[in-house]
């Protein structure tokens, strides 16, 4: 199998090359990860790029293959038109190879405080919510912060600084819609804000690279309704 | 010397343990640091699937006494029953917390928490199936990683992501005053300076060739605790799950038999039903798993190689297995190639989880036999999770059970801690010598010369445990493996890593990770071999029985001459009778 492989180390490198693998590999159900684990075994030790779970659910290994973003340890190999083209995520600073910094990911993250926010005396048992009230955070709190959707979207690539991103802004539905917390104002008043929440346009890269089916372009929108209607 | 930072807490660790310890301490205004050689939410904690056991009530009767007894039994009675005590009785306690955090846990009808039943659980002392473990559909290990991380983003913890830790540095008189560490992105190794250490560093099942562990697992608190003269107990205890996807290893959740799923052989038997004449599918893991190698070995696996057999679940509807089990179905789908709704998931026991581990009395210090006594505190030590040995899960660990215990265990160590902090105000001073371990260490890598190459011995470790040490373990094959792996370990002399780059360099994490696998899976190999019974998930089939008399008693590994010492289990509750020793059936 033919690869086709961004390489870049600072330390030896003056700017980032394309390096290109053969590998004798029999892709029969494996998938992308599976690949650049044999080539860093056999081919080449100084390949450097992040894993852990390898089953979809750590999110430690999105990446840009073929040009779009996904984790390359569900990415199935079979299929993938060669030479299969792997890149880091798009638009974030690399520190090697395949490894960005993501620190501005989890800024944004931790800016949009993704945490229950209650302020009664918690009770001796659990707080109730109902079925259907625990039904509203499915297809939220399942995400992996892997940064698929946020490094694919566009208004992140114009203001990574400002935007939010799909990712963050998931997480701050997801606390919103959950019948325990009581801040919904106070995260009102932060999304509030024409880049924070606003520069979604509606593109929704997101919805169509997140690995694990979420939306957090739906998420966005039910924010904005949220807003429309408290300034009402 | 290297460059230090000072803290009062080190925790070395980003997974569940960690996290819920770093939380105690942190919110109790002390200067923490969570060292972590990934970004915390990639910890392994997160592929937890099936849920967090507690007797809650909330679906049938239940008390925490029967959930303590369920675990004497489940432990073959090697687990220390007044840990048990501890862990069982605050079992409901610590759920009720981690809900308050705000843990997405599923709900019944009536709002609490949903429960499902899992293997071993029994009312009223071995009764009726319990239904005690408290799930967030089949992701909670998931669920609760986050939860976590997200409370100590709210605690202002202060996370070294991506920093990977080297040694403990501790000095003459046995105090543990922080730990070494490299900084993975520049290659830049600092000392960690603490009056407590606290090792949360999980499991290092990826000593066998086929396990459920992601690839970080590789047991560094473990091969820190062995360099630095400590002893490791029980390391002949590692499960093997049931229901591994075969070859791949991914986790299929006891989940799944649970919420009514049940194994098939190639017969289209419901074997279990053979094996566990009262609890079927629902038996403890290392019974299922031996009735599932014992139908591979009479020739009724299933596939052309006959090498696994059937979970079938699409019986319960394809509506029940879309809302309880759908990170199964995604896993299916995706590594098994079979959709769970329509077509039974093909499953082996596969690798899944270390009983064994650092030694730690009930507030998680790391004890060991010195002057005074087999249990002596190691001053300003701590390990929680799975890299210790309380010991809650003796010889086989329930289901649900290993989440329960980051959380209880993580909490007593944040609180002990504290206490400690309390008492050992001023530091001692650093040893002159305090880098060296860890500098020696790299300094060894970047030298080095010869053809061997980390992958290489690596693999070849895992074939030898795989083949040596499986389910089923004998003299002859032991004693085989400890000479096929010390011939590994020698020609761990002559690896090199040709990468000498300074920045995010992933072949040279291998390599240390690699000299943290190898001690991990010698005193694996000679613990086994010594003990001649068969007990929990250590199944010899020279030594079919279990064997009160001689074996009602912990391992003690130390890597010096691969010395072995023994420990009484302690079979004294807290407050409650002691559940004495009896024959395990289900």
């Amino acid at each position: 199998m033919k690869f086709r492989i961004y390489r870049y180390d600072p330390e030896s490198d003056a700017k980032p090359r394309m390096q290109e693998y053969v590998l004798d590999f029999d892709p029969q159900g494996k998938k992308v990860l599976d690949a650049l684990i044999a080539i860093k075994e056999t081919l080449d030790e100084s390949l450097a790029f992040r894993r852990s779970c390898r089953e979809g659910v750590c999110g430690s290994d999105g990446l840009n293959i073929n040009g779009v973003n996904s984790l390359a340890c569900v990415t199935a190999l079979e299929g993938l038109k060669e030479p299969i083209d792997i890149r880091p995520l798009p638009r974030l600073a690399v520190i090697r190879d395949l490894i960005v910094d993501m620190g501005q990911f989890y800024q944004h993250y931790k800016a949009v405080k993704p945490y229950l926010i209650n302020l009664d005396p918690e009770p001796e048992n659990e707080r109730l919510q109902s079925p259907e009230e625990r039904a509203e955070l499915d297809g939220l709190y399942e995400c992996i912060l892997c940064g698929c959707c946020t490094t694919s979207c566009p208004s992140f690539w114009w203001n990574p600084d400002k935007f939010l991103g799909p990712a963050a802004l998931l997480q701050a539905y997801r606390v919103i819609a959950d019948t325990r917390d009581q801040a919904t104002d106070e995260r009102l008043d932060y999304l509030e804000d024409p880049y924070r929440l606003f520069r979604c346009h509606g593109i929704m890269n997101c919805v169509e690279v997140c690995p694990k089916g979420l939306n957090p372009t739906e998420a966005i929108g039910k924010i904005k309704t949220l807003l429309v209607k408290r300034s009402l | 010397m290297i460059p230090k930072r000072t803290f009062d807490a080190v925790i070395i660790g980003g997974g569940g343990a960690g996290l819920r310890a770093a939380l105690q301490m942190a919110q109790a205004d002390l200067k923490v640091a969570v060292i972590s050689k990934v970004f915390p939410t990639r910890s392994h904690t997160v592929s937890a699937q099936g849920g967090i056991t507690a007797a809650l009530g909330n679906v049938s009767d239940d008390d925490w006494h029967w959930h303590m007894y369920d675990t004497v039994k489940g432990s073959d009675y090697l687990g220390d029953q007044d840990a048990i005590e501890f862990m069982c009785r605050n079992a409901p306690t610590a759920v009720y917390e981690l809900e308050h955090m705000g843990l997405p846990f599923s709900r019944l009808d009536n709002g609490k928490i949903y429960q499902r039943p899992f293997g071993g659980q029994s009312q009223n002392f071995g009764g009726e199936q319990a239904v005690r473990t408290c799930a967030a559909a089949d992701r909670t290990g998931h669920a609760l990683l986050h939860t976590l991380y997200q409370r100590n983003i709210a605690a202002r913890t202060q996370f070294f992501e991506e920093f990977f830790a080297l040694d403990l540095i501790r000095d003459e008189e046995g105090y543990v005053l922080g730990v070494s560490a490299l900084e993975i992105e520049t290659g830049q190794p600092w000392l960690f300076e603490a009056r407590v250490t606290l090792l949360a560093t999980g499991g290092g099942a990826r000593i066998f060739r086929h396990s459920t562990n992601a690839h970080i697992n590789s047991g560094d608190g473990l091969g820190m605790i062995l360099r630095a003269g400590l002893p490791l107990e029980d390391m002949e205890f590692w499960q093997f799950h049931p229901t591994g996807i075969p070859e791949i290893g991914s986790l299929i959740t006891e989940g799944v038999r649970g919420e009514g799923g049940y194994l098939l052989n190639k017969d289209n038997e419901r074997f279990m039903l053979r094996y566990a004449p009262n609890a079927h599918d629902l038996a403890s893991r290392d019974v299922v798993s031996r009735a599932i190698a014992q139908e591979i070995l009479a020739g009724r696996g299933c596939g052309p190689h006959g090498d696994f057999v059937y979970l079938k679940i699409d019986h319960i509807g394809a509506d029940k297995i879309k809302s309880r089990l759908p990170g199964i179905r995604e896993l299916s789908m995706q590594f098994a190639g079979v959709d769970p709704c329509e077509a039974p998931i093909p499953v082996t026991p596969t690798a899944h989880y270390m009983m064994g581990g650092i030694p730690t009395n009930l507030h998680a210090q790391v004890v060991t036999p010195e002057r005074y006594g087999p249990e002596e505190a190691v001053p300003g030590l701590y390990a929680v999770g799975e890299c210790a040995c309380v010991s809650v899960h003796g010889a086989n660990r329930l289901g649900g059970n290993s989440l329960l215990d980051l959380v209880v265990f993580g909490r007593a160590a944040g609180n002990h801690a504290i206490e400690y902090l309390r008492e050992n105000t001023i530091p001692r001073p650093l040893p002159a010598d305090a880098s060296d371990l860890a500098t020696g260490r790299l300094a060894r890598w970047d030298k080095a010369k010869g053809n061997e190459r980390v992958p290489k011995l690596r693999a070849e470790m895992q074939r030898i445990l795989q083949e040596h040490c499986g389910v089923y373990r004998r003299e002859d094959l032991l004693k085989e493996g400890i000479e096929k792996l010390g011939q590994v370990e020698a020609r761990l002399q002559d690896a090199v890593i040709e990468d000498r780059s300074k920045m995010f360099n992933t072949a040279r994490l291998e390599a240390l990770e690699l000299e943290n696998l190898l001690p991990i899976a010698r005193a694996t190999l000679v613990s086994a071999l010594a003990r001649t019974e068969s007990r929990g998930a250590h199944s010899r089939e020279d030594y079919p029985k279990r064997d009160d008399d001689q074996w009602l008693r912990h391992t003690l590994y130390s890597r010096e001459n691969d010395q072995l010492d023994y420990k009484p289990v302690r079979l004294k509750p807290l407050t409650v009778e002691t559940f004495q020793p009896k024959e395990r059936t289900y």
